[in-house]
């Protein structure tokens, strides 16, 4: 059972990684749920998601202490780094957030997403590069699995983006601590 | 968009997940007015029914669409509409025209904080209103309460046909919760029953019968008392065979929890918690709430100790399990409202608290 929150501002894709993750837990038969936050979020407003993988049927699909927490912009690192469960892991991209967790009970993982995502000609896909770290660390599914799922979430009418999806998410899978 | 194929598992949000199961059930008119959190129902249906020549419209107001649904209704084709909370206030009217109408048709009300144009966070504050009075005057609809989207869906399928059944108006009760999320489902491979409406419908005589008149309109008292009785009597029939619900782990509990819909998810995380520290606590879930399932928790009160009613409201079911449980044991109840969603957490301490030491 793994639940994760993934937190952001709108527009930088929380809500699509969040479903590439959901697809690839249904590709391997696990139970799954994938819940947006539905505020009046806009670009440049926070976002979140919550997102349940399972080997059991899941109950509530609010993830308020997450396992894994993902987080792309600092007032989502502020408002969520403390409901980190106890052994659990956090994904940050240190681009947009300039502090360092103090918990020693948890498991920080600082990624310059946004940075490489530019530098690398992957503008956008920092939450892809994202989601490959978050694989990385805590194995919630294959990785021929995620790609698969990035192939099938990336919208028909965009299909010439896979590329450089799957380039994010290679990016991100090769990131060392 | 690509026709699913049936059996295929897909990664699919509520609320259109809803509308293809609609769409799949035969439905092929929509009249809608957008409203968050349901605005995907109509937003599936206005890209779907083109391409599949069904009728998409969206009215100038829920009360137009609801009176839309009516006249589609009248001609004999499965029709439906959806919306949320402050929009369904303004349908209750064509609602109550349908009932007396004697007429089949589909309301989805994805719930949202209230009264007033409230919030848009999910709530069940409209559970008073869909069981009690969905409309003016002495009618019941059917009312389905989802609690996953693949029983979403599998409810879509079986409001159309019970609707049809008895000719009368079925409402899908869901909130934001349901509404947002996605979760896998698949689409039942069911042949969808037809019904034969000729004899009543205003579809056009054809030279083989007077015409039909589909009014709910009947000046003479004794005339009006009639037709109610006799819907009344169908309503019975509907209790006694239609009634759906879900025990879980009920049989040796002391405390039975009710809950339905997005609640009882949350229940039942707080329930399997419970039940690893050796609380014998269990569950009953209305799955229809029109009819309740009042025989299922007089029977539980046999041998429970107590009943916890957990809403996202200010308590309005637990008013139905009260009435089934008559007195012989105590009712509790536990919610939050206005959008708030109650928390695994705070509905295990809730189940503590009221079992205490008879862990």
């Amino acid at each position: 059972m793994k639940n994760i929150l993934l937190a952001g501002f709108g527009g930088q894709g929380v809500l699509f990684a969040g479903k590439i993750m959901a697809t690839a837990g249904l590709f391997e038969d696990q139970y799954v749920s994938w819940l947006p936050s539905y505020g009046p979020e806009m670009r440049g407003g926070t976002a979140n998601c919550s997102v349940c993988l399972s080997e059991e049927p899941i109950g509530s699909p609010l993830v308020l202490e997450p396992d894994v927490l993902v987080v792309m912009n600092l007032p989502s690192y502020d408002k969520f780094i403390d409901a980190v469960v106890p052994g659990g892991i956090a994904i940050i991209d240190s681009s947009l957030v300039n502090k360092r967790c103090e918990r020693t009970d948890i498991k920080c993982f600082y990624v310059p997403a946004t940075q490489l995502a530019d530098e690398k000609g992957l503008k956008g896909l920092s939450n892809i590069i994202l989601l490959g770290k978050t694989l990385r660390e805590t194995q919630f599914a294959q990785s021929e699995t995620v790609e698969r799922a990035i192939e099938k979430c990336v919208p028909p009418r965009k299909q010439n983006l896979v590329q450089a999806n799957l380039e994010a998410f290679r990016l991100g899978m090769s990131q060392q601590d | 968009m690509k026709q699913l194929a049936s059996n295929e598992k897909v990664l699919m949000k509520g609320n259109e997940a809803l509308a293809e199961a609609a769409i799949q059930a035969g439905c092929r008119h929509f009249f809608g007015y957008p409203i968050t959190p349901q605005t995907e129902v109509a937003a599936y249906m206005a890209k779907r029914m083109p391409k599949i020549g069904g009728t998409y419209l969206q009215a100038e107001s829920e009360v137009a669409a609801i009176n839309m649904v009516y006249g589609a209704a009248a001609a004999g084709v499965r029709a439906m509409t959806s919306s949320s909370s402050p929009g369904i206030s303004l349908k209750t009217e064509g609602i109550s025209y349908l009932a007396g109408a004697d007429l089949p048709a589909l309301i989805v009300n994805v719930q949202r904080g209230s009264p007033g144009l409230g919030g848009i966070q999910p709530s069940q504050a409209d559970y008073w209103q869909a069981t009690k009075a969905p409309g003016h005057g002495d009618l019941h609809i059917l009312v389905f309460a989802p609690s996953t989207i693949q029983e979403m869906v599998d409810m879509v399928f079986d409001a159309f046909e019970l609707a049809d059944t008895y000719r009368m108006p079925a409402m899908i009760l869901a909130d934001g919760m349901l509404g947002q999320m996605m979760e896998p489902i698949s689409f039942p491979e069911k042949q969808v029953k037809q019904f034969d409406k000729f004899s009543w419908a205003s579809c056009g005589h054809q030279g083989k019968r007077s015409h039909n008149v589909v009014n709910s309109l009947y000046l003479k008292p004794e005339q009006l008392e009639q037709m109610i009785q006799d819907r009344f009597q169908r309503y019975a029939e509907i209790q006694e065979k239609h009634t759906q619900w879900e025990e879980y782990l009920v049989e040796d509990a002391d405390l039975v929890v009710v809950a339905y819909g997005a609640t009882s998810r949350i229940v039942r995380s707080a329930i399997n918690t419970a039940r690893n520290q050796d609380y014998k606590v269990g569950m009953i879930r209305p799955k229809t709430l029109w009819p309740y399932p009042t025989k299922a928790i007089q029977q539980a009160a046999q041998h429970v100790k107590g009943f916890l009613s957990v809403e996202m409201s200010m308590g309005q079911m637990v008013d139905d399990v009260r009435l089934a449980v008559n007195g012989k044991v105590p009712v509790s109840f536990f919610g939050h409202t206005g959008g708030v969603v109650p928390t695994p957490a705070e509905v295990l301490a809730e189940i503590k608290k009221l079992l205490g030491g008879n862990q």
